[in-house]
C-alpha cells in the first residue's frame, strides 16, 4: 500500500507519462512556476508558504523589515560564529550552517528565546499589568551555576534571563531601538486606518517600564517576537522563522573564513587555562572557577 | 536609561577560558578532568572515558559494560523507518555525506516521543518518584498527581507537544518492548538487576496497572532506572544518551551508500494527500 504525506499547503499535478516528476506545484492553491515565480516578491512567497495566505501591505512591508534586522548578528555572535568555525577549518557548506542552527537555536540571543517570549505575549497580551506579575517571578530568581546544572527536566538548560532582554547590556543598544522604531513607522505608513501593529506599537510604547521591570535592557529577540505576532505567527512558527531568517549572514561570513583561512580566525592559543592540571597544581587557579561559579558569571 | 549591566562579567573572560574539564597542550599530552589522557587514563575503554568524561569520576568495569549495554541493546537499531535513522538514510539517499547525515540523525534525535526528551524526562521522574517516597509521600498519589495535571500539550501530534505526563511507560507502534528482557538478562549477569530505581520502575508499573492504565514500561524507564541506580544525575544522564542513537543512524546511512542514488522511499505526486485551498490566481 502506497503510504501519503498529507499536508494543507502543497500540492503537485504529476507529468502524464512521469509519477515521479512534477508538472505543475501548488502552494495554497497558487501555481508556483506558472505564476507566482512572476508575480510574488520572495518575502510573500515566504510568508504564504507559513501561513497559506498572502501578507497584507503591511505585513509584507514588516516582515521586510524583520528580515533584515535578522540577516546578520554579525560575526561576534554565537552562531555566526559557529558557522565561521566551521568555514575556517574548511568544513563544508551544509555543516557551516547546521552550526549556525545549532548554536543559533538557544535562549541567549536564540530562536528559543523568541519563542519564549511570544508564548509568554499570548500569556499577557499587551496588558503592562500582567506582564509586570510576568517578569517579576524573574526578579525573584537567583541562579547559581549548580542549579542550572541540576534542576533541569528538559533538555533546555533553565532559563538564567527574562526572555525578550538583553543580561549583559548597559542600555538598551542602538540597533534594537532602531530596528523596533522601523517596524512601527512601517505599520504606520502602511495602514492609514491604524490596524496591525499592535505588538510592536505596544512594545515601543512601554519598553522603559518593562526593562526597569527586569533591569537589565530590551533585547534583540524582543523586537523579533513582537513582530513575529504582528505577522500572526504563533510562536512555533516564529523560533522557526528566526532560525531561518538568521542564516543569511551565518553564510556569508562562514563563506569569508573559508576563504581566509584558520592562520587569520581567532583559535585563542594562550587564553585556556586547565586549572587542575596535574603537570602545574595551582590552587590559585581551582578557587577562581570556584567563584565564578558561585558569583553565576 | 542604563542598567548594572555584564560588561564586567563579560570582560572577566574576555581571553580567557577557565576550565577544570581539561585541555590540549600542543604537541605534549592532553589532560582531561586533571589526568594525563596518555599516562593515567590508557586503562579506559571509550565508554569509560566517555563516563569519565560526563562524571569526572571513575567507573568500575562491571559499570561499564552495562553502560555499553543498555547502548549496545537499547537504541541503535538498523532499521531506516525509524525516525532519526531515516534522516541518515535520507542524506546519503540524497548523495548527501554519511557524516552530515548521522549529525542530523543525532539532532533529531532529541525527539517528544522517543528519543531524549522522553529519555530525561523518564530518568527525571523517577528520581522526583523516589525523591518523595522517601519523604513518604504514596506512590499512588504521586502517579495520581501526575495525571491530574494540565498540559498544553500531547506527545503525538499538535502544537507545543511535549512528553507524556508519566514518561517511561506505553510506547508508538507496539505496546511491547522487545528490549526489556534482553537488557534485565544483561544487567543480571552483572549484578545490577536489582536496583533501588529497577525495583521502583517494576513497583510504578504495576501501580499504573492497578490504577486502570494499560501502559506496560518501555526501555527508557530501565535505562533511566539503571544509570540512576549507579548514581548518575539526570544532567550526567542526558550527555550520556546524546550519541546513543549514533551506531544505528550510521548502519542506516552505509546501507544507502549501497543503493542507487535516490532509491531510499521514492514517493509519487499522487502520495502527495493535498487538504488546502484550491487552485487560485494571485491577481
Amino acid at each position: 500500500m502506497r503510504e501519503k504525506i498529507t499536508t494543507a499547503f502543497w500540492n503537485e499535478v504529476a507529468e502524464p507519462d512521469d509519477p515521479y516528476s512534477a508538472e505543475r506545484c501548488y502552494c495554497s492553491g497558487y501555481d508556483v512556476y506558472g505564476e507566482l515565480i512572476q508575480k510574488a516578491a520572495w518575502l510573500d512567497y515566504l510568508y504564504l508558504l507559513f501561513k497559506h495566505e498572502r501578507p497584507t501591505r503591511g505585513q509584507s512591508e514588516l516582515l521586510n523589515v524583520l528580515a533584515i534586522a535578522a540577516a546578520n548578528p554579525g560575526p561576534r555572535e554565537p552562531s555566526v560564529q559557529a558557522a565561521m568555525s566551521a568555514g575556517a577549518g574548511g568544513s563544508g557548506a551544509a555543516a557551516s550552517l547546521m552550526a549556525a542552527i545549532g548554536v543559533g537555536a538557544g535562549n541567549l540571543g536564540g530562536a528559543r528565546e523568541v519563542f519564549h517570549m511570544m508564548q509568554a505575549w499570548e500569556r499577557c497580551g499587551n496588558d503592562l499589568q500582567r506582564w509586570l506579575e510576568h517578569l517579576s517571578s524573574f526578579s525573584e530568581m537567583a541562579f547559581s551555576a549548580s542549579d542550572v546544572q541540576e534542576s533541569s527536566g528538559d533538555v533546555w538548560l533553565p532559563l538564567e534571563h527574562p526572555p525578550g532582554f538583553a543580561p549583559h547590556g548597559l542600555r538598551c543598544a542602538q540597533p534594537v531601538k532602531q530596528a523596533l522604531t522601523r517596524l512601527v513607522e512601517c505599520y504606520k505608513e502602511r495602514n492609514q486606518d491604524g490596524c496591525g501593529g499592535e505588538h510592536t506599537s505596544w512594545l515601543l510604547q512601554h519598553r522603559e517600564k518593562l526593562e526597569v521591570a527586569v533591569n537589565m535592557p530590551l533585547g534583540m529577540t524582543g523586537v523579533i517576537a513582537a513582530a513575529m505576532l504582528d505577522l500572526e505567527f504563533d510562536a512555533e512558527q516564529g523560533e522557526m522563522l528566526t532560525l531561518l531568517l538568521r542564516l543569511p549572514g551565518a553564510a556569508v561570513h562562514a563563506l569569508e573564513q573559508r576563504e581566509l583561512g584558520w592562520k587569520s580566525f581567532p583559535f585563542h592559543g594562550d587564553d585556556l587555562t586547565v586549572t587542575n592540571d596535574p603537570q602545574y597544581h595551582d590552587s590559585q587557579h581551582e578557587s577562581s572557577v570556584d567563584q565564578v561559579n558561585t558569583r553565576g558569571f | 536609561m542604563d542598567f548594572e549591566g555584564g560588561i564586567d562579567k563579560l570582560s572577566f573572560w574576555e581571553n580567557n577560558w577557565l576550565t577544570d574539564m581539561g585541555g590540549w597542550f600542543p604537541g605534549e599530552r592532553v589532560v582531561l578532568r586533571g589526568q594525563d589522557m596518555f599516562s593515567e587514563l590508557t586503562d579506559l575503554s571509550w565508554m569509560g572515558q566517555l563516563l569519565f568524561g560526563i562524571c569526572g569520576r571513575r567507573f568500575n568495569e562491571k559499570q561499564v559494560q552495562l553502560f555499553d549495554g543498555i547502548w549496545r541493546i537499547s537504541t541503535s537499531f538498523p532499521d531506516p523507518r525509524l525516525w532519526n535513522n531515516r534522516i541518515a538514510a535520507l542524506a546519503v539517499s540524497a548523495r548527501s555525506t554519511g557524516n552530515l547525515g548521522v549529525s542530523a540523525g543525532l539532532a533529531v534525535s532529541e525527539a517528544t516521543i522517543y528519543g531524549h526528551r522522553p529519555l530525561l524526562a523518564t530518568m527525571n521522574f523517577l528520581c522526583m518518584t523516589q525523591e518523595m517516597l522517601e519523604r513518604g509521600v504514596p506512590l499512588e498519589s504521586i502517579l495520581i498527581e501526575r495525571f491530574d495535571r494540565l498540559v498544553n500539550g500531547r506527545p503525538g501530534s499538535g502544537k507545543n507537544r511535549q512528553v507524556a505526563k508519566v514518561p517511561g511507560f506505553g510506547r508508538p507502534i507496539t505496546k511491547q518492548d522487545e528490549r526489556i528482557t534482553p537488557l534485565l538478562e544483561f544487567a543480571g549477569t552483572l549484578g545490577f538487576r536489582d536496583g533501588v530505581y529497577v525495583r521502583l520502575a517494576n513497583d510504578v508499573e504495576l501501580m499504573l496497572q492497578s490504577l486502570g492504565h494499560n501502559l506496560r514500561m518501555n526501555i527508557s524507564t530501565l535505562m533511566g532506572a539503571m544509570c540512576a541506580d549507579q548514581g548518575l544525575t539526570p544532567r550526567q544522564y542526558y550527555h550520556y544518551i546524546t550519541l546513543c542513537f549514533s551506531a544505528g543512524i550510521m548502519f542506516c546511512a552505509l546501507d544507502t551508500e549501497k543503493k542507487p542514488e535516490g532509491s531510499f522511499f521514492p514517493y509519487r505526486c499522487e502520495c502527495i494527500d493535498y487538504q488546502g485551498p484550491g487552485m487560485r490566481s494571485w491577481e
